[in-house]
């Protein structure tokens, strides 16, 4: 191939060179190039390697499509692989590399696999490697991992960064009332009718510039400005280098704006690409038609592309693509380009398969009827063709011509790709050999080479009478079809008994003999062909293989290509980036990130913070010299000994308030809670439905129809929404509303031997808080020494004497600066969640890490808790007898025999002469007590303590740290009287 | 991509929405048989087609609401408050606007 930049012509800016590098080598092009035009200008031929045989590649196509030129472009975290060199604007300092090769693509030792083909067919890898003795399950599979990786590495795609991701991506939504796809003839009139009516309209085009097929005709130029200029003035909202990549529910689509992908240095502020969310009253598709290969031998060969591709080489970038060319067609669309090609100065002959009517032969052009290309000449690049004539059902060698650049036009396939998406099947045209697209019930409507319209006036007409659809009118269809002489269909070249390498589906080395070997082993489903040979399954989804791999098929089969049907497609249209769909949400805000009232206050005051689920709390306050080991066992032990202050503010917080609200809370809560009375908080637990434990909080009455209920921090949401289902839906006659006060109360736990003292020093002067006035379980409305009035609940989670005292968010500050110096008083101490879990894993009170959405409220030891005397939800169906069956895993408290050893959470609970499989139970939290001197833990296991009582247990954590062998206890392993939080 | 005409907030994103379950369960009282229980929560139709369905408003007036949804084409053929007052309510007041 001796392609050349042509001296004028084309649309490219020849007083603005661009540079940019080749696998390291320095080469120029101009604005307006493609990569890919700017490779052809500069002689490039083989620019990348195949997927499986590593076969010699170079440019198909002129766009999507292609198959040939994907490569690596950009530098370090910004390495993008597999990108289509048609698609890639050229702009200054652009580096591309060739992919899948090594140590480069004009010479890869890869392509050695080329010489084992035979062996490489469909289903190779797994027939072979996952078949090798020994059979039994489980050896194969183990060998197969260790093949996997050896043939991961020969096989594959480019290689993708592995640095994190450096631009910024964003999401943005609009409406519409026509979304047109597509910006071709078709399009722009579609544009044009329905802006012109008044309609709200967006017209999307995937390349840098408007016009499709009027960008390759020079003689259109007039037209297409004056369509644009139309449209643009009629007010239609155009977006350039956006693909519509999917169509969704209720008139949604997915785009895709390229915003900097062709800019050398894009400003910072910038997102590199914007995920467009559009809804449309009405969708017109204007996505023209892709031209289809033929299948013969070496057909992929560097030098073997669309007719296509070269006029929009010529036309467009102004370059020549052969001297010496040889156009196959077998239908009349190639004729254009055959004579466009012979006037810019190349030597064409043309090939018509079709006996019979033709077109008149252009001026300067050699042309063959009969007659089709079997096999391409040349191995790094095409050095001429082979042609066959057909004999009977088959072909016969008719001569071989030398040329540089063998195009091939098999006919025309219509981008039906994104009514697919919606479920409208496309259905086959005999006549024009292509599949159209199906019907719909949705307002979607296709025009122009989309719909099979081949002539431009037709294309004109068809988007105007698309756009008159969208709107609402009856309109006549414009009828599909154009070429004055019928196309005649053909798929595949060969001579009966050739096994040679012909492709059907070049991006994943799918052959023809692929296709019939699927056909040979049973796979005749298409669904189960394209599974098995993977056609159509690369980053081109088919564009270019599709109908012809459906055309063997069918072949196979004796079968029409109707009775074996098309695959539906999918969105992407064209693969989209990860980071697009992304946008903003990542890093810090992946998640939502929620932070309690006190977090500056904990910060200033050394807390170090850990993640519970989207809260962000106080882990631990670090000392001089201390880790978080040491932290914790300090803050677990200050707080038995004096006194310590933990932030509670995250735990949920719902006011329920009404009439009925006793009658509620005791339908939800297992315990009675009718007899609350005014001033007394309770503990509850409630069940799902099913009888399974879903939360537990204290609830705390301030009035007749006042109530407080607190709830899990992990829950606090699924709560509300649960009750909110239970007031609107179950009981709607119920007069309660609940409010959710998570946010308004910033609440601390002050707890420990001196907690009683160190609030009354915070108290307004005539405030109590002495036993008798606020008794274990007592509530209060409270005022502090410096005006703030909050709530005081006499709780303890920690088993110490303990208060929960909350406060107005907004005064969260102002309470910690009285009760932070009082606590310092007598060597108190803040302490965070991880002396959190050492006080309550002593106590054996459960969270989250216990009430797993598994247990019942028996197996958590607090069946008593449970109402004999009324019914609650779950009351029926924790009656099922699985759930009451007696050696359920059952809560206990678990010591290491030995006091010095230590084990982990997520170890599994074993009878020792059983350490296998799913054990006895499992340990759910573990922590160093410094109330017992060695690491406790709790967990769950067959029986309860009380199965275990002589009886020792392994904690086995085979992939960590091994076995421990462990005491089970009861889970209330310090202070179990509760002595202390009475006090 | 769907979007639901909330009776009170009108026509939003589904992702505004928390799906709930099978809006025709008529959940049997507290002290019903645990027979009874079982199958108001375990049986459900696998319906291609129309059903009813429970959705919550979750990040916008926070109302329970039942839909009518065709589960082939995502179609919402109608939408009425949960609470039974409510709908009622406001099947009135639309009647009174008419």
């Amino acid at each position: 191939m001796t392609a050349r930049r042509l001296d004028k012509g084309g649309r490219i800016d020849r007083s603005t060179p661009v540079n940019f590098t080749w696998d390291g080598k320095a080469l120029t092009g101009y604005a307006g190039d493609t990569l890919a035009s700017a490779l052809l200008a500069n002689g490039e031929r083989v620019l990348g390697r195949s997927f499986k045989y590593h076969r010699p590649r170079g440019i198909m196509s002129a766009g999507v499509e292609e198959s040939g030129a994907i490569v690596t472009v950009g530098e370090g975290a910004r390495r993008e692989p597999n990108v289509k060199a048609t698609m890639q604007e050229l702009y200054d300092g652009l580096s591309a590399e060739g992919q899948n090769a090594w140590p480069n693509v004009r010479f890869d030792l890869g392509a050695v696999n080329g010489l084992f083909g035979r062996f490489f067919a469909a289903g190779f890898y797994y027939k072979t490697f996952m078949g090798l003795p020994p059979f039994e399950w489980g050896h194969g599979t183990r060998l197969w991992m260790l093949y996997e990786k050896l043939i991961r590495k020969a096989a594959g795609m480019g290689t993708a960064s592995r640095e994190p991701d450096p631009d910024c991506y964003d999401h943005a939504h609009a409406f519409c009332d026509v979304l047109v796809v597509g910006s071709g003839p078709a399009g722009l009139s579609a544009a044009l009718t329905a802006a012109e009516a008044g309609r709200d309209v967006i017209l999307v085009e995937q390349d840098f510039e408007l016009g499709g097929d009027l960008l390759t005709d020079p003689a259109a130029e007039q037209q297409r400005l004056d369509l644009v200029r139309a449209v643009e003035a009629a007010g239609a909202r155009i977006m350039t280098r956006t693909t519509a990549f999917g169509l969704y529910d209720n008139g949604a689509a997915g785009l895709l704006e390229r915003v900097t992908d062709h800019i050398a240095s894009p400003d910072e502020g910038i997102p590199r690409q914007r995920f467009w969310t559009v809804r449309a009253g009405a969708t017109v598709l204007a996505s023209g038609a892709l031209e289809r290969p033929v299948t013969f031998e070496n057909n992929d060969r560097p030098g073997v592309m669309t007719a296509e591709a070269a006029r929009v080489y010529l036309n467009r970038f102004g370059v020549l693509p052969g001297q010496r060319i040889a156009i196959a067609t077998n239908n009349d669309g190639a004729y254009g380009i055959a004579g466009e090609l012979a006037s810019a100065g190349a030597e064409v002959l043309l090939a018509d398969m079709r006996n019979g009517d033709v077109p008149e032969t252009p001026s300067g052009v050699t042309q063959k009827s009969g007659v089709a290309p079997l096999r391409a000449i040349g191995r790094s690049g095409v050095e001429g063709v082979e042609f066959a004539s057909r004999s009977g059902d088959s072909w016969k060698p008719a001569g071989k011509e030398p040329c540089d650049l063998l195009l091939v036009s098999g006919g025309w396939s219509p981008v039906v790709n994104l009514s697919s998406h919606r479920g409208a099947k496309p259905f086959w045209n005999e006549s024009l050999a292509c599949f159209l697209p199906g019907e719909t019930s949705e307002p979607i409507f296709h025009a122009g080479s989309a719909a099979g319209v081949w002539r431009r006036e037709d294309c004109l007409a068809s988007g105007a009478a698309a756009a008159r659809k969208a709107m609402g009118e009856e309109v006549e269809e414009v009828a599909p079809g154009g070429w004055k002489n019928a196309i005649q269909p053909v798929y595949e070249v060969r001579l009966p008994d050739s096994h040679a390498k012909a492709f059907v589906d070049y991006q994943h080395d799918v052959t023809g003999d692929d296709v019939r070997l699927a056909h040979q082993e049973g796979f005749v489903s298409v669904e189960h062909l394209k599974r098995y040979t993977t056609l159509g399954m690369a980053t081109d989804q088919g564009k270019m293989g599709n109908v012809i791999g459906l055309a063997l098929m069918a072949d196979a089969l004796g079968k029409d290509i109707p009775d074996v049907g098309t695959t539906r497609f999918r969105p992407p249209y064209t693969p989209v980036a990860i980071g697009a769909l992304a946008g903003r949400s990542v890093a810090g805000h992946f998640k939502a990130l929620r932070r309690t009232p006190l977090h500056d206050w904990n910060l200033r005051h050394g807390a170090t913070m850990t993640d519970a689920g989207v809260w962000h709390r106080p882990w631990y306050y670090a000392r001089e010299g201390e880790g978080i080991e040491e932290a914790y066992i300090r803050e677990a032990a200050t707080v038995r000994k004096t006194v310590g202050i933990c932030d509670v503010s995250s735990l949920g917080k719902i006011a329920v308030q009404g009439p009925d609200a006793s009658e509620f809370l005791n339908r939800v809560y297992t315990n009675a809670f009718a007899k609350l009375p005014v001033g007394k908080a309770r503990y509850g637990i409630m069940l799902r439905d099913d009888g399974i434990v879903m939360d537990d909080g204290t609830t705390w009455r301030l009035g007749e129809e006042d109530y407080l209920t607190t709830t899990t921090t992990a829950h606090a949401g699924k709560v509300m929404v649960w009750f909110e289902e239970l007031l609107q839906s179950r009981w709607p006659d119920l007069k309660v509303h609940v409010t959710s006060v998570s946010d308004h109360w910033a609440g601390v736990s002050i707890a420990g031997p001196k907690a009683r003292e160190v609030i009354a020093a915070c108290l307004a002067a005539d405030e109590d808080i002495s036993n008798d006035v606020l008794p274990f379980m007592g509530v209060a409305r409270i005022t502090l020494k410096n005006g703030i009035e909050g709530l005081i609940a006499r709780i303890s989670f920690s088993g110490e004497l303990a208060y929960e005292l909350y406060v107005p968010a907004g005064q969260a500050d102002a309470m910690m600066n009285l009760l932070w110096p009082a606590a310092e008083a007598v060597d108190g101490c803040l302490y965070g969640l991880e002396a959190l879990g050492t006080l309550r894993i002593e106590k054996g009170h459960v969270t989250g890490a216990e009430l797993d959405g598994r247990v019942t409220i028996d197996d958590v030891g607090l069946g008593k808790m449970a109402s004999a005397k009324k019914s609650f939800v779950g009351s029926a169906l924790r009656q099922r007898s699985e759930l009451l069956r007696e050696n359920r895993p059952q809560l206990v408290g678990i010591f290491p025999v030995d006091r010095s050893q230590r084990f982990k959470g997520g170890s599994l609970l074993c009878d020792p002469d059983a350490v296998t499989g799913f054990g006895e139970g499992w340990i759910t939290a573990v922590t160093h007590s410094p109330a017992l001197g060695h690491w406790i833990g709790i967990g769950y296991i067959s029986g309860g303590a009380a199965a275990w009582k002589d009886k020792t247990a392994v904690a086995a954590d085979p992939v960590r740290s091994g076995n421990v062998d462990v005491e089970i206890v009861s889970p209330h392993m310090f202070d179990p009287e509760g002595v202390r939080m009475h006090g | 991509m769907i979007r639901i005409p909330c009776p009170f907030c009108g026509m939003r994103d589904h992702s505004e929405f928390t799906y709930g379950g099978d809006g025709s369960i008529e959940y049997p009282p507290l002290d019903a048989s645990k027979e009874e229980w079982h199958d108001a929560v375990f049986l459900r139709d696998n319906i291609c087609g129309v059903q009813f369905e429970t959705w919550q408003h979750t990040h916008g007036c926070r109302m329970w609401l039942v839909v009518e949804r065709d589960t082939m084409t995502h179609e919402i053929l109608s939408v009425r408050p949960a609470h039974p007052g409510l709908a009622s309510a406001l099947a009135n007041e639309q009647e009174a606007d008419q």
